[in-house]
């Protein structure tokens, strides 16, 4: 086929300069409302440009040219069969948070419960790997413990920070409960990352904090100190642990749409089905982080005489209750 | 860079259509990476001198106000500039790329998140390890991040229709004395052929003397393997005249019309 470019291209430069502005118009304002002559007309400026590209791929054209008008039917496809929610709801859900965080984030963990499921039975295995460890071989201590205020004898810890007569979180509560949320969040989020591996790092993330979670157990446990354990941990425990959990949920999600048993749908569409339940997970886990971080702070730090520890422990009890009824009931009736 | 080398992602529509997208290679994103994470010093850096105002009145809040805001900052950062100007950082928006959803639609702020997210992971063990392998063996060029949030990285395309006109110039075309020999050098012109002729006018000031003289004396020689005019139609014109004149044929066939044929050397008896 013989094509004069130059007087193609002024014929259908008109055509194109139009199109051009619809699309700088849908930029700048997505959420504009069309009327129905508008959207016919960008429709028919969009087929017209297509067949334009069309003629110029099957001739020796100005390569210039066919990236312009390759880049502006880019542009224009992907407004015209965008079939998933625009922006516009988007924007919605952020501004209705409570709706997201009360209802769209339990359905979306009781939807992928089995990948939390796993997450917890792992969790268990490295807590019971870790306390095994610590029960048949007590040296392994400086190995799975690597942290210097569990290194002593808990007894020992549990005395001094009884007789203490000083508040010493006094002064640096704030930077404590800061230095937490970003910590336990980015782990939480590298948990959640590490499913990109074929679920194999959420797998050793998700059993190391077992192993160490199993290993102070079991350390304070033998050292005749259960009391004071629980009413340490279980105050933030009861959300940062779930939260944890949570987000090797999403990380096991991300693993399974990357694997794709049994689904023959292409990982592209498997992906882009699961994004955003995966960001809901994550988002929730994020959430309840932040929680966790300002209880362990301001609350987990003080012990008897200062706060009993049947009230830290009911405090915990009720707060992992409250949560596993909320994921497990919350928005069950929409 | 020769368009040919380039990796694209191409996109067929439902109306047949083929379209493709220029991809953003490792080493160019690595590049914006470095502009971000200056970016991100700089404003951590100054919000961090702010808040430490603070300090006089609670040095606790002060200390957890900056800890927090780095954290939210370092996070955020590609999160929130990507959502405000559609796929695009700093880095991104001075090197010309911009993040793109792997099927051609529109750009998504849950794929956004997760994209970010995963950055964790791609950095790892330093300097963007994981992520600049999985880039460089991905035939989208994806590092890890886009593969979970099925998500590209594009460089800008031009916006503006290309005048080809400015490239040819107005010079008298001796070729367009022969008409069967031009419709002849129409038909056998391959697509790539044109294509590198057009992008070694384009950039011709750029080339230096030498290598401009090789560069169009080979793309010379090709052209004349097509289709070989006679001696008097090339005589003491340049390689690069020639390929001027060659591609004038090709792209504006209409010229034809306003010259005067003279009798064709190759059609006397």
């Amino acid at each position: 086929m013989i094509l004069d470019v130059a007087r193609f291209t002024k014929a259908e430069r008109p055509y194109w300069q139009e199109l051009d502005t619809l699309l700088r118009r849908l930029d700048d304002d997505p959420g504009a409302a069309n009327s129905l002559a508008d959207a016919e007309r960008f429709h028919y400026l969009y087929q017209r440009s297509s067949a334009d590209l069309s003629r110029l791929s099957t001739f020796s054209a100005d390569p210039d040219l066919r990236e312009y008008l390759q880049s502006l039917v880019a542009r224009a496809y992907a407004e015209i069969h965008e079939t998933r929610e625009r922006r516009g709801p988007e924007l919605h859900q952020v501004r209705s948070f409570r709706k997201w965080f009360l209802s769209t984030f339990p359905r979306t963990f009781r939807k992928h419960i089995r990948a939390f499921q796993l997450s917890l039975a792992i969790t268990v295995a490295g807590a019971a790997f870790g306390a095994a460890a610590l029960h048949f071989d007590p040296q392994s201590k400086p190995v799975m413990l690597p942290f210097s205020h569990l290194m002593g004898n808990p007894a020992d810890r549990v005395a001094r920070e009884e007789k203490a007569k000083d508040d010493h979180m006094s002064g640096h509560r704030g930077t404590f409960a800061s230095q937490l949320m970003t910590n336990n969040i980015r782990v939480s989020l590298f948990a959640f990352g590490l499913g990109i591996t074929w679920g194999l790092g959420t797998v050793v993330v998700l059993f190391y904090n077992g192993v160490i979670l199993g290993a102070v157990g079991a350390d304070y446990i033998q050292a005749g100190q259960a009391k004071f354990l629980f009413g340490w941990l279980m105050p933030h425990g009861a959300i940062e642990i779930p939260a944890i959990l949570l987000a090797g949920q999403a990380g096991f999600m991300l693993a399974s749409a990357l694997i794709g048993w049994g689904d023959r749908t292409s990982r592209r569409e498997r992906m882009g089905a699961i994004s955003k339940d995966l960001l809901t997970i994550a988002g929730g886990a994020s959430l309840l982080l932040v929680w966790a971080g300002i209880v362990e702070s301001f609350f987990s730090q003080y012990h008897e005489p200062v706060l009993p520890y049947a009230v830290k422990i009911a405090f915990g009890s009720v707060e992992l209750f409250a949560l596993f009824f909320f994921l497990l009931r919350a928005g069950a009736n929409e | 860079m020769n368009r040919t080398a380039q990796r694209r992602l191409a996109i067929r529509t439902p109306e047949g259509v083929e379209f493709s997208l220029v991809l953003a290679g490792p080493m160019t994103r690595f590049l914006a990476w470095v502009i971000d994470v200056c970016a991100i010093g700089v404003a951590s850096s100054m919000i961090v001198k702010l808040l430490y105002l603070l300090a006089f009145i609670n040095p606790d809040l002060a200390i957890a106000a900056s800890t927090l805001s780095y954290f939210v900052l370092s996070i955020g950062y590609g999160i929130g500039l990507e959502w405000l100007w559609r796929g695009q950082t700093i880095g991104k928006r001075v090197l010309g790329l911009r993040v793109m959803d792997a099927r051609g639609l529109k750009l998504h702020v849950s794929q956004i998140v997760i994209r970010n997210v995963l950055r964790a992971v791609d950095t790892l063990p330093v300097f963007y390890m994981v992520g600049g392998i999985a880039c460089a063996v991905n035939r989208y060029s994806q590092r890890l991040g886009d593969i979970a949030a099925n998500t590209v990285v594009v460089r800008r395309q031009p916006l503006a229709i290309p005048d080809i006109s400015a490239i040819l110039g107005e010079r008298y075309n001796s070729l367009l004395n022969y008409p069967n020999l031009a419709t002849r050098l129409r038909h056998r012109a391959k697509p790539e052929l044109v294509e590198i002729a057009l992008e070694a006018l384009g950039r011709r000031g750029t080339l230096d003397p030498a290598a401009r003289l090789r560069v169009f004396d080979e793309l010379a020689a090709r052209f004349r393997a097509l289709v070989e005019f006679p001696e008097e139609a090339t005589l003491q014109i340049t390689s690069e005249q020639y390929i001027r004149n060659c591609i004038e044929i090709i792209l504006k066939p209409a010229v034809r019309s306003v010259v005067v044929h003279p009798a064709a050397p190759q059609e006397v008896s």
